[in-house]
């Protein structure tokens, strides 16, 4: 992203300036870590430190153990590693094959077809959450993984964003393809889907990463351990009446978001990159 | 390729999703408004056609209306305050800052982290007595304070929490927009004399509005269906100051379990947030774009 200028551009600050705002934006900075660090320093030192800050206190492991132990966090994490394959396989081929025909396929009623879709950009499935309960009722799905899912793999912003990235794919490619003798879905598979393959990626981390901290369809609709995911559970095991102590709850608050954590920190630049692609339509 | 064979492909590549989206967003909202109109089932007892009298319940349940009055000042709380905040960042962090990859990653961390956990952690953050805020705030005499159990003092505090998990996120978009704009305009604008704040005020802002057309959409979406915080740090208290609109509806359907309530509440958050894009994309969307 940052481009190497030979002279400063002309609204670059410096001197005074540049100090004034390297200050603020330093103190901001700290301002927005302090939970997360503060939720550090309580989960790696025992009880008595967790509102003490001294810099010699112990350090501990001790807590994470507690709380591994203390709830079945394990299950919770398979939960949630199904829930979001799930959903993203479901969203990958789903939303390929509709932005396809909505891109490259001039059909009557695609245009009535295409604003029902964007209709979920408002009507989203987050505020329909008592007829949606009502019909995994009926389905006979309640309290499973696959009912946290369903009303999610159909996503209107993926195909959106899909649509737009399969319009600038040059007709030729396809037009190519095609008088070699290729069908309709093997054009998609061989020209279109290679093509956006950094949108892919950008749509993905994005869904994995709203689906892994979603929680309050998924506290509405499971009951059990076998479908919680982490968010719920994690809800269960705090609120709970025996009085955990703090330095347990942040221990399992970061290791819930633990994989998601370090994943951004391993891979801060694809990520940053990755919202902003798949936000810029 | 045939006219006609386009329109089988086209809907036959089409079909799954719109099952669907059907199935669980066009069907599920039909059936909201269906049920808004007759009273919730109980054992023995189908459900009866009652016309408007929910919405009636609805509107003269002075719960409805503190939740009402709560959001609009959740939104009104949020949206401003995380849109500026976010353009402050992307201008810092597109500056030469020392250490600004440091400061970047310290503004998004929020984003990524699941709102249910950072709710425990802000939950012990304004814990009287122990937590950091009154620790840090001792020395003024304010470390009773509860400020998650008074009135006065909920409903800003889980403010602050949407402003903080949401501000980074923003800012990513403003940063993506900031590069984006010509370096010979700065320079343009340098030629003719013009302060930074004239640049920032007549070029970049400007320039930025498309920008903060999709990020306010985004926030409004946000003020009305951000609830999982007020589920773990207050559950809609104390005494109702921080009920909002879904989490009534989620209140109304899922602990009180009166679905038809629930589902008159629904219509109207959804024709609210209908009338609400209706003016963001009609009416501001003609003037965001220079062209």
């Amino acid at each position: 992203m940052s481009t190497t200028r030979s002279t400063p551009a002309p609204y670059e600050p410096s001197g005074l300036a540049l100090t004034l705002e390297t200050v603020a934006a330093w103190l901001l900075a700290v301002i927005w870590i302090l939970p997360l660090a503060y939720a550090v320093w309580t989960a790696f030192h025992p009880a008595a430190y967790s509102a003490n800050f001294v810099l010699t206190a112990p350090l501990t492991l001790e807590n994470f153990a507690k709380a591994w132990e203390a709830a079945p966090f394990a299950r919770y994490f398979l939960n949630t590693a199904i829930l979001v394959t799930l959903i993203l396989c479901c969203q990958f081929v789903l939303c390929t094959l509709a932005a396809y025909a909505f891109a490259r396929y001039d059909f009557p009623g695609s245009g009535v077809a295409f604003a029902l879709v964007l209709a979920q950009l408002m009507i989203m499935p987050d505020i329909l959450i008592v007829e949606n309960y009502k019909t995994m009722a009926r389905l006979g799905v309640l309290d499973t993984i696959p009912a946290i899912a369903l009303p999610h793999i159909a996503s209107a912003f993926g195909i959106f964003l899909l649509r737009q990235t399969f319009k600038t794919v040059p007709k030729e490619l396809d037009d190519a393809a095609r008088v070699e003798g290729a069908s309709a879905i093997q054009v998609l598979l061989k020209v279109y889907v290679p093509l956006a393959r950094p949108i892919y990626l950008a749509y993905g981390l994005v869904s994995v990463s709203y689906h892994w901290n979603n929680f309050l369809w998924p506290l509405i609709v499971t009951n059990s351990v076998e479908a919680r995911p982490l968010t719920v559970g994690l809800q269960v095991f705090s609120s709970g009446d025996q009085g955990i102590d703090w330095s347990i709850i942040c221990a399992a608050t970061l290791m819930t978001s633990a994989p998601l954590l370090v994943g951004f920190l391993l891979f801060q630049r694809q990520f940053v990159q990755s919202f902003m692609r798949a936000g810029i339509r | 390729m045939r006219r006609s064979t386009a329109t089988i492909h086209g809907w036959l590549l089409l079909l799954p999703a719109m099952v669907f989206l059907v199935a669980f967003t066009h069907w599920p909202a039909v059936a909201t408004l269906v049920d808004s109109l007759y009273g919730t089932p109980r054992p023995r007892r189908p459900a009866a056609f009652v016309g408007l009298d929910n919405y009636a319940q609805v509107v003269n349940d002075p719960i409805f209306w503190q939740a009402l009055v709560n959001n609009l000042w959740f939104a009104v709380g949020t949206i401003p305050v995380s849109i500026a905040l976010a353009l402050l960042m992307a201008v810092w962090v597109n500056d030469r800052l020392p250490g600004r990859t440091l400061v970047r990653m310290a503004y998004f961390t929020p984003t990524v982290l699941p709102m249910i956990a950072v709710a425990n952690i802000w939950l012990f953050f304004y814990t009287p007595q122990y937590g950091l805020l009154a620790q840090l705030l001792s020395p003024f005499g304010l470390s009773a304070q509860n400020w998650l159990g008074s009135r006065e003092t909920a409903l800003a505090c889980v403010t602050a929490v949407a402003v903080w998990k949401e501000a980074g996120f923003f800012m990513i978009f403003y940063l993506a927009a900031l590069q984006q704009i010509a370096p010979s305009l700065g320079e343009a604008a340098a030629l003719e004399g013009a302060s930074r704040w004239q640049f920032f005020r007549r070029v970049q802002f400007p320039l930025l509005m498309p920008t903060t057309l999709f990020v306010l959409i985004n926030a409004v979406i946000n003020a009305f269906r951000t609830v999982d915080h007020i589920v773990v740090m207050t559950r809609g208290g104390p005494d109702n100051a921080t009920a909002l609109l879904l989490f009534r509806i989620y209140e109304l359907g899922f602990v009180f379990w009166d679905t038809s309530l629930a589902a008159a509440l629904t219509v109207l958050l959804l024709v609210a947030l209908g009338l609400l894009a209706f003016l963001q994309y009609g009416v501001l969307e003609k003037r965001v774009h220079y062209r």
